[in-house]
């Protein structure tokens, strides 16, 4: 990855902090935490891993997304903004009636939706029936998955993950938004899943490990996954919750609260900080 | 009704599945290790490209369907209704109805007549949770012909659709070649001493009733509400009018169920006292399923009782 696209990803990544932000501001609800630390894997997915047209939505050889972790829906409508699928008037009536962007990914709604999530556990499963069908059809496309660390609890993801590896679904790949924490605490003091590598290779997958909020490991991860043949790959991607806003890292209230006005503004005002200082440093480099 | 050609709905399931796969590439089968019981193993043995055995684990297969179904498939899931209906119950709200995705959940087994196996396997509260669903259709045939046509009439409907069936051999009602209608009730008869609406495995019992009161001279109608959602509310209230009094049977729970249903558009169109035949909020017991239906009173004798008292 040379440095203009590093840039071009980097600046995806932040304008889908952006988006997540005025979302959960002007809806006044909404999960800022978990959307902000997948924010990276999103935009990589989006710009550079997915092969997706926003002119054919429906076209039956486009990669799909199931964002098992529902409720970082903002992420996804941020990310589906940048690409082209979203304008931004559809952007506005996040979580309100008559609005087509519900407060959890609705496919019915909202254009670019592969699937509809919100109870946790169940996204894992439909993808691998995505998966399935592809293997099924001789279709080549890919499928990606992204589950929360908390999400796992759910048994039904280890049934899924089962189903997965014995049909050899090397066309899946599952991406764990590790951020450890979730509502009522840190994954350790709720309910301890890990370590959450060792499981998924007992299962029978392959696992990287990697910092899911560096935009060249998080690259480098899918394009291991995508030449890993005979077992799905699954991604446990290390991440901050809320990351990018100082007051909002790793700080567990913010996982289902909207920021207010003064909030909202200070955190716009850190992302074009964060892109300028990018954008300083390859200048530099480049000199 | 063929009183002597005896055939379980789920058995007649398996065949229509095998039909309808060598008909149309796109239907796809699921099961839940129970591939010889449910009789998807007609299907497996046909089209084994198109089967998959999930394991133990419904809630998991039911998600694989919905994904499936994403891409253009016809999934059909298949277990005992106690287990699709009931472990994978928020995966059918949640991934399958709430984005209408074209996924049929298909139950046997269930009701009383399961036998021995006994309460946690015989599914007395199925109807009840499917036909609360937005865009979940009910269908629960009555016979063997029924039963084909229905299976066959679900990959029509772009839409979740559930299917309910049972276990013991049940004897066949309409001619070979019948077709059906969907949404519509099938009636037998004229009479206008009572109605009785009955539903998959004890239709056959409501017509046994309505033959032994004919010998009698008493004239009933029996209707075959196989398609439970959505409900034919024309013949019942037509009905309502027309007769006497009004019975609904079921091998079911009164709540919620075909009596449930009937209730709902008699309250609203043509409030007239219905007498709910089912499991009155209770489990079933292990036994033989003839003896279990004679234990809860869902037999030909306490239909023409009610008729008669």
């Amino acid at each position: 990855m040379d440095d203009n696209e590093y840039l071009e990803i980097y600046e995806k990544a932040i304008n889908i902090r952006k988006s997540i932000l005025k979302l959960s501001f002007e809806a006044n609800s909404g999960h800022p935490g978990g959307s902000l630390s997948i924010a990276d894997i999103m935009a990589v997915l989006y710009f550079s891993e997915m092969r997706i047209n926003p002119l054919e939505t429906k076209d039956p050889n486009r990669d799909r997304l199931v964002l098992s972790k529902g409720h970082a829906a903002p992420a996804l409508y941020g990310a589906l903004k940048e690409r082209g699928f979203l304008s931004e008037e559809d952007m506005s009536g996040f979580r309100k009636i008559g609005g087509i962007l519900q407060g959890h990914p609705d496919m019915k709604h909202t254009i670019g939706v592969d699937m509809s999530t919100g109870s946790l556990g169940q996204g894992i499963s439909v993808a691998v029936g995505m998966a399935m069908a592809g293997k099924l059809d001789n279709k080549d496309y890919r499928v990606y998955v992204i589950l929360g660390d908390g999400e796992i609890e759910e048994g039904q993801v280890w049934e899924a993950l089962m189903s997965a590896t014995h049909y050899k679904l090397d066309n899946l790949c599952v991406i764990v938004d590790n951020n450890n924490l979730q509502i009522d605490g840190t994954i350790e003091e709720v309910m301890n899943s890990y370590p959450i590598d060792e499981k998924f290779k007992a299962f029978g997958f392959n696992t990287i490990n990697i910092d899911g909020n560096k935009i060249e490991e998080i690259q480098n991860a899918f394009t291991c996954a995508k030449i890993f043949k005979d077992k799905p790959t699954a991604i446990i991607a290390k991440t901050i919750k809320g990351k990018g806003i100082s007051y909002m890292e790793n700080k567990v209230e913010w996982h289902g609260k909207a920021p207010n006005q003064d909030e909202y503004e200070k955190a716009i005002q850190e992302l074009n900080k964060q892109m300028e200082q990018v954008k300083q440093r390859i200048e530099t480099r480049a000199k | 009704m063929n009183k002597d050609l005896k055939i379980a709905t789920r058995q007649s399931f398996g065949e229509a599945l095998k039909e309808l796969g060598d008909k149309n590439e796109n239907i796809v089968v699921f099961d839940a290790d129970l591939a010889g019981a449910t009789k998807t193993g007609i299907f497996k043995k046909a089209h084994p490209d198109r089967f998959f055995d999930i394991g133990i684990a419904e809630c998991n297969m039911v998600g694989i369907a919905a994904g499936m179904a994403t891409c253009g498939k016809i999934p059909y899931a298949a277990s005992f209704a106690a287990f699709i209906c009931g472990r994978a119950y928020d995966q059918i709200r949640a991934s399958v109805c709430y984005p209408n995705l074209n996924v049929k959940i298909c139950g046997t087994h269930s009701g009383l007549t399961v036998g021995e196996d006994g309460a946690t396997h015989q599914m007395l509260e199925d109807i009840s949770l499917m036909r609360v669903l937005p865009n979940m259709k009910v269908f629960s045939p009555s016979d063997d012909i029924q039963t084909k046509w229905a299976v066959e009439e679900a990959s029509k409907i772009n839409g979740p659709v559930y299917l309910r069936f049972s276990r013991l051999a049940t004897p066949v009602i309409y001619e070979n070649e019948t077709t059906f209608e969907f949404g519509k009730g099938v009636c037998f008869g004229t009479g206008n001493k009572a109605t009785v609406f009955a539903t998959g495995s004890m239709v056959y019992k409501a017509l046994e009733a309505k033959e032994l009161l004919e010998k009698e001279g008493i004239n009933i109608r029996v209707v075959d509400i196989w398609c439970i959602k959505p409900i034919d509310r024309e013949l019942v209230i037509k009905c309502a009018k027309e007769t006497d009094k009004l019975i609904s049977i079921e091998d079911h729970s009164i709540y919620g169920g075909l009596g449930d249903a009937i209730s709902d558009v008699l309250i609203e169109n043509y409030p007239k006292k219905l007498i709910k035949m089912g499991v009155k909020d209770s489990f079933g017991t292990s036994g033989k399923a003839l003896e279990i239906l004679e234990h809860y009173g869902l037999t030909t004798e306490k239909i023409i009782e009610n008729i008669k008292s």
